[in-house]
């Protein structure tokens, strides 16, 4: 059943449009009305054509608008302008063409970076650079026979060989390109991608599928051991919804389409999916689904299994799928927990029916600050205890505190400075919280505007109690604004020798404050063990609250200048901080997924029967690892 | 050069510490003046301070004790009120209430006292240095040695001198039954536990709740003795493990990040309570502590008791000693306040660590000249010491002849450089005319004074007598054992045997090194290493030439090989005579308290026989080890049911064997080497 209508009124109209402008892309183009939702049968399409000029986000060229060996769209990026400000360019988020005067301070006073000395990128890639493809014949002229456009240009298949990994990144900043795939196929639908899967069968070519090229897990990367002709298999122009179920509050979707878009053509008709994991302007629904995604809104909404109503994936062995959309059942294990977090090793997800919400009527911002981070994760034990956690609520520790403060932009206007002031005075002086401890809580309400506000006074009187003030709704909304721009940052260090990484974990209540304490340390320790000369940026944040436990982000990045190998080092300490984490009684992974970054690690996790399990899978339905990223076991 | 002295931080006898006398400045300015002394510690950056008032409550009401609490309730049948009630009390018995000014109190006292006893105290200022750094990063554990009462708060007191935050101390709960005393020593940091504690489920849990909480709240350095007493015999005492665990599990259990451990060895020139302790070895009851007892001892501060070392040992991180002995993962499939039986895993590492404090401590402590005279003293027959005396000349000859040994094999010696070296052992022979006495060239052991009596006195009261004198001596000995000891076994394997094969030589050192566990300290699983450094240390000094297969014996070797054999000579002795007597047919079940008797009954015997050479056998210490090492061989078991601490000979064929391998009655090649196969 399609629907091309937007069903509510004016009201809900403006609720779109302003949703729009916050969360999804901050895309300055005009959104396309005639959008793209249709049930339409897929027609494969010459492979001449250029599709890129289709409206759609993500061209089959990423090139056009994307970085190659950075985050993000090309036209987006920190840098330090002639009067040696910080400045972020392009036009696409809130916080774009505006200068933010502290980040030069804030850089060299936490990384002890100097603006003289700087790390500039390989401005192009060199195709030589580029190992010539190594192309199975037979299978190419089959594929050429149905019309499904493919390419082996080196730009293609360079974009198509990696995460964001720092590793990953740093290496094609210095122009350096490992195996590569030798070959990018565009299905146009999934009856295209079973045409695929069936010839690489025939012909024993490796497929690697790719969605939004967000992994941080290795798990793009080609096994450089791989003989056979890699192949990889974008899913970025399959990304129709074919339809939505009004009735049943569900809608189907073609496993390509990226966060952003899926969004922004389910708010046209009111709807919305709540899904926002912070990669969700590039990631796909297809690579959610296969990573066990979690998005930042999943006390409302759920993480991607509990969204998930029915997926279908393409195997060597043929299609996997459920006969009906019962909400739930029990017929045995649930077969798509052999799909979730299969991180493209048994097949590709094509098609996903989800579930979808009216859009919420009132969403409200708002920012709690504690005296330490021990108050402030008491605070949210306490918030979960109660269950009353709203949409979001994360805790920053006080490195990311001042990390926020220094992504202020310019303020305009004197009056806003002396208020600014004046909180700070209110906070530190009269309130007595030390400025090198205290912590701030971020926090984001969405349903009924009288439920919001209600809630909205619970949990300020929980955070009362644990010496909680309310720090106003601009400080949250720009902690959330700021999840998209964060990730242009690093590329920034880059250009000055700092170098860093996220990576998180989940963990027990009882364990949030050691694990968060002990890991900071362990990276500290072992960045001076490594000979590091400068002192390392630590920093955490409790990202998400469940009954038994929470979500742990951290960050962690060192001025490199000195160090012979730095990426060497990198790894040795993130290494170790797994190892601590998992010490520490943390998971491997709570929503970044194993790849093969985490791989090493799987046996413990899992025990060695359960891994034996998973082997089994992988050996029935692929039994010739077609599907042979090895990402996983 | 060993491989223990790796793990004391490069502080080995090579770049030697530079000791400051903390005497010196208080001899020239006024006592109470530094009592009141501006107290300015850096304390622990990392955790949220706390008061000592708030210490027990927080115990109370952690969820461990509440575990317990209703555990103890449900099996009891008692009210959880009153299981509560109990361990509000046991905590209050417990707790340390320390206060400044009574640290100022003890302070003055001390300066007093120290002044009067000692020549000095020199106490290595780079440790404290380091000390100071570490207690502002992580919480921190002294460990220090505990040779005399004397040295209960000396660290306090050193820490208040050089504004470093003053420690809280288990101490033993007789400690706090002294009057007056008692109560000082509580608001000067100590805390008490209870000697037995057994199965005593509550005081357990509550102990090792108050220990964990210090640690984690980062209260105070928390100082506790690893060996868990006063060693009677300046001998290191097998570490005791359970405070050791506790004071671990913050740090296996990841409550903070690293934990530093710093032993602290304390060297005296000479013992307040030599000839007590002594007395103490002989059956001779063991005063108890009492403030009026402690008034009569007061006599003995009119003598001088020479230099006291206090070394610092650097603060070593359990996290790196612990990387790879223990997954402590383990940890986290079970609540964390659920009162937990450690697993082996745990234990072994604690073990492990335990052990190496103990070494590290007797690595750092000082040897004195008047220690290696007493080695040698004892090597004379005791006849000859009390009837013709040994000749000056002679034992001074043979002590420079030890000192260059000892400094071959790493000691730390005190030995004053720019003193003649007959002046240094003319003064310590001196120091300790309670022991010996030098008269017309010749040195004499000195027996304590014949009462008058009518009768004359009998030879077992007689060979009572001497043997008070030679154990005083025998604990001036062991303050240099641990530096002979690993050669010592390996020399006697080499005697024994009369070998050369080195796997065999192995195999009979690693059988000494099992008899003998409870005597010295060997960290558990490092035979190998110990068997290597007995071999780098014989080579050293020329007393062995060592090849792939072979240690031989040189020609040179043998003044250095026979002295060593002859100091583990009377052990070996000793051990024989108590395996003679549990080996005869009347013998099974027996109390500790019958063994000792009879034991020294039958030694007095074989003295007097001319059947035994060494008084060591007399002394209730070596009587208890023999009984202990028995009981890991598995040998001799313990009652359970017992109350009276009574043993069953299980295997008399198997200590007749033991027995006959130390006398090199059965050949080495029967021996299995089989490290550490009991340990």
């Amino acid at each position: 059943m399609a629907s091309n209508s937007s069903g509510g009124g004016s009201d809900r109209q403006r609720i779109a449009q302003q949703r729009l402008r916050i969360i999804a892309g901050h895309l300055r183009r005009p959104v396309d009305v005639d959008s793209t939702i249709l049930a339409a049968e897929c027609k494969a399409q010459d492979s001449k054509t250029d599709v890129s000029s289709e409206g759609k986000t993500v061209p089959r060229r990423r090139q056009e608008i994307m970085k190659w060996n950075g985050w993000g769209y090309s036209d987006t990026k920190f840098l330090f302008n002639k009067k040696g400000q910080a400045e972020f360019t392009g036009k696409r988020y809130k916080l774009s063409g505006m200068i933010m005067p502290a980040l030069k301070d804030w850089l060299e006073d936490t990384f002890g970076t100097n603006l003289q000395h700087k790390s500039p990128a390989t401005p192009i890639l060199t195709s030589s650079a580029v190992q010539p493809p190594t192309l199975n014949e037979a299978f190419v002229e089959e594929l050429k026979s149905t019309g499904i456009p493919f390419s082996h240009d080196a730009e293609d298949r360079v974009f198509r060989a990696h995460g964001h990994c720092l590793h990953e990144i740093f290496a094609l900043r210095e122009g350096k390109v490992g195996r590569v795939p030798d070959l990018v196929v565009w299905p146009n639908c999934h009856n295209d991608v079973v045409r695929i899967v069936e010839l690489a069968c025939k012909h024993n070519v490796c497929l690697i599928p790719y969605g939004g090229g967000t992994s941080v897990s290795s798990g793009l990367e080609c096994p450089p051991e791989e003989t056979r002709s890699i192949v990889s298999l974008d899913t970025s122009q399959m990304s129709r919804i074919l339809w939505i179920d009004e009735k049943n509050l569900t809608a189907h979707m073609e496993a390509g389409i990226v966060g952003q878009d899926l969004e922004r053509l389910l708010n046209e008709s009111g709807y919305c999916t709540g899904h926002e994991p912070d990669s969700m302007e590039f990631s796909s629904l297809g690579g959610w689904v296969a990573t066990r995604a979690s998005g930042m809104k999943k006390n409302i909404y759920g993480n991607i299994e509990d969204l998930v109503i029915r997926v279908k994936m393409v195997t060597p062995q043929g299609v996997i799928e459920k006969s009906c959309l019962g909400p739930r059942m029990s017929t045995g294990p649930d077969i798509h927990h052999f799909i979730m977090g299969s991180e493209g090793t048994l097949g590709v997800v094509t098609e996903v029916t989800m579930k979808i919400r009216p859009m919420p009527e009132y969403q409200k911002y708002g920012s709690v600050v504690f005296p330490n981070f021990e108050q402030g994760v008491a605070c949210l034990r306490e918030v979960a205890k109660q269950r009353c956690a709203p949409a979001s609520i994360r805790l920053m520790d006080n490195e990311q505190f001042k990390f926020g403060h220094a992504l202020k932009p310019q303020v305009s206007s004197m009056f806003t400075s002396f208020l600014d002031g004046l909180k700070t005075f209110y906070i530190t002086k009269f309130k007595g919280f030390d400025p090198n401890c205290l912590c701030v809580a971020t926090l984001l309400f969405e349903g009924h505007r009288e439920k919001v506000l209600q809630h909205e006074k619970q949990v300020y009187d929980i955070a009362a109690q644990f010496g909680g003030l309310a720090a106003g709704e601009d400080n949250g909304q720009r902690g959330y604004m700021l999840t998209f721009v964060i990730a242009y940052l690093r590329d920034l260090g880059m250009d000055y020798y700092v170098i860093g990484e996220s990576f998180e974990t989940s963990v027990p209540w009882d364990r949030v404050l050691d694990i968060c304490r002990n890991v900071k340390l362990r990276i500290i320790q072992e960045c001076k063990d490594k000979g590091v000369q400068f002192q390392p940026l630590a920093s955490c944040r409790a990202t998400q609250t469940y009954d038994s436990g929470a979500c742990v982000y951290f960050y962690f990045a060192f001025n490199y200048r000195g160090l012979s190998d730095p990426v060497h080092v990198f790894e040795e300490v993130e290494h170790a901080a797994r190892e601590e984490i998992l010490a520490n009684g943390g998971s491997l992974s709570h929503h970044h997924g194993v790849g093969k970054l985490r791989k090493e690690w799987m046996r413990e996790a899992v025990s060695n029967v359960g891994m034996g399990m998973l082997k089994s899978v992988k050996d029935y339905v692929d039994p010739n690892n077609i599907f042979g990223n090895r990402n996983l076991l | 050069m060993t491989d223990t002295c790796q793990h004391s931080g490069g502080a080995g006898p090579e770049n030697e510490e530079e000791f400051v006398d903390i005497l010196e400045e208080r001899r020239l300015r006024s006592d109470l003046g530094h009592a009141l002394r501006t107290f300015r510690p850096s304390p622990y950056k990392g955790g949220p301070s706390c008061s000592a008032a708030d210490l027990p409550k927080i115990v109370l009401e952690s969820q461990h004790l509440r575990y317990v609490v209703k555990e103890i309730a449900t099996e009891t049948g008692a009210s959880p009120e009153e299981v509560r009630e109990e361990a509000s009390a046991i905590l209050e018995e417990m707790s340390q209430n320390l206060q400044l000014g009574f640290i100022r109190l003890l302070g003055y006292i001390f300066t007093k006292v120290f002044k009067r006893l000692f020549t000095s105290i020199n106490v290595n200022m780079e440790g404290l240095k380091a000390l100071q750094q570490a207690i502002q990063e992580s919480p921190v554990i002294l460990l220090p040695n505990h040779r005399s009462y004397v040295d209960f708060l000396v660290i306090s007191y050193i820490m208040f001198t050089y504004d470093i935050p003053v420690p809280v101390i288990a101490a033993g709960i007789p400690l706090a039954g002294m009057k007056i005393v008692g109560a000082i020593i509580r608001r000067s940091g100590a805390f008490f536990i209870r000697r037995a504690i057994g199965s005593d489920k509550l005081y357990w849990a509550v102990m090792s709740e108050y220990v964990r909480t210090i640690i984690k709240t980062g209260f105070a350095p928390l100082e506790f003795y690893v060996e868990g007493l006063r060693s009677r015999t300046l001998k290191s005492l097998m570490p005791k493990l359970g405070m050791m665990h506790m004071v671990l599990e913050p740090y296996f259990k990841g409550e903070v990040y690293d934990i530093q451990l710093v032993p602290i060895s304390l060297s005296y020139d000479r013992v307040l309570e030599e000839s007590l302790l002594a007395l103490e070895l002989l059956g001779v009851p063991k005063l108890k502590e009492s403030t009026t007892g402690l008034l009569k001892a007061s006599k003995v501060l009119q003598d001088d008791y020479g230099i006291m070392h206090v070394n610092f040992g650097r603060p070593m991180s359990v996290r790196r000693l612990c990387r790879g002995k223990i997954n402590l993962r383990q940890y986290n499939l079970i609540p964390r306040d659920l009162p937990q039986k450690p697993r082996a895993e745990a234990q072994a590492c604690v073990s492990w660590l335990a052990h190496l404090m103990v070494r590290i401590q007797e690595e750092g402590s000082l040897i004195s000249p008047w220690s290696l005279m007493a080695c040698l003293l004892l090597q004379a027959p005791t006849a000859v010491l009390t009837e013709q005396g040994l000749p000056w000349h002679q034992l001074t000859e043979k002590t420079i002849w030890l000192r260059k040994l000892a400094l071959d094999f790493g000691a730390r010696l005190n030995w004053p450089a720019q003193v003649p070296d007959p002046d240094v052992m003319s003064s310590a022979v001196a120091l300790h005319h309670s022991v010996v006495r030098r008269e017309a060239g010749r040195v004499y052991l000195v027996r304590e004074e014949e009462p008058e009596r009518k009768r004359p006195i009998s030879p077992e009261e007689d060979v009572i007598r001497s043997a008070a004198a030679v154990l005083m001596m025998v604990s001036y000995r062991n303050q240099s054992l641990h530096l002979f000891v690993r050669p010592a076994l390996l020399a006697t394997a080499i005697g024994v045997t009369k070998t050369a094969q080195r796997d065999e030589l192995f195999a009979f050192f690693c059988f000494l090194r099992d008899v003998f566990s409870n005597e010295f300290i060997f960290i558990p699983g490092e035979s190998s290493q110990d068997f290597e450094e007995a071999c780098v240390l014989l080579r050293k000094c020329g007393a062995v030439h060592i090849s792939e297969q072979e240690v031989t014996a040189s020609d040179a070797g043998l003044e250095a090989l026979s002295f060593l054999q002859a100091l583990l000579q009377p052990f070996i002795d000793s051990y024989q005579v108590m395996f003679r007597f549990l080996c005869e047919d009347k013998v099974h079940v027996f109390a500790e308290k019958q063994f000792l008797p009879a034991v020294r009954n039958l030694a007095t015997k074989l003295i007097l026989s001319g059947e035994l050479h060494t008084y060591e056998t007399l002394s209730s210490d070596t009587q208890k080890n023999v009984l202990s090492a028995l009981r890991r061989l598995e040998t001799l078991a313990k009652l359970e049911s017992s109350e009276q601490n009574e043993y069953r000979v299980v295997n008399k064929a198997a200590v007749r064997r033991i027995g006959d391998i130390l006398s090199g009655k059965i050949p080495p090649q029967m021996l299995q080497a089989a490290p550490d196969a009991k340990l």
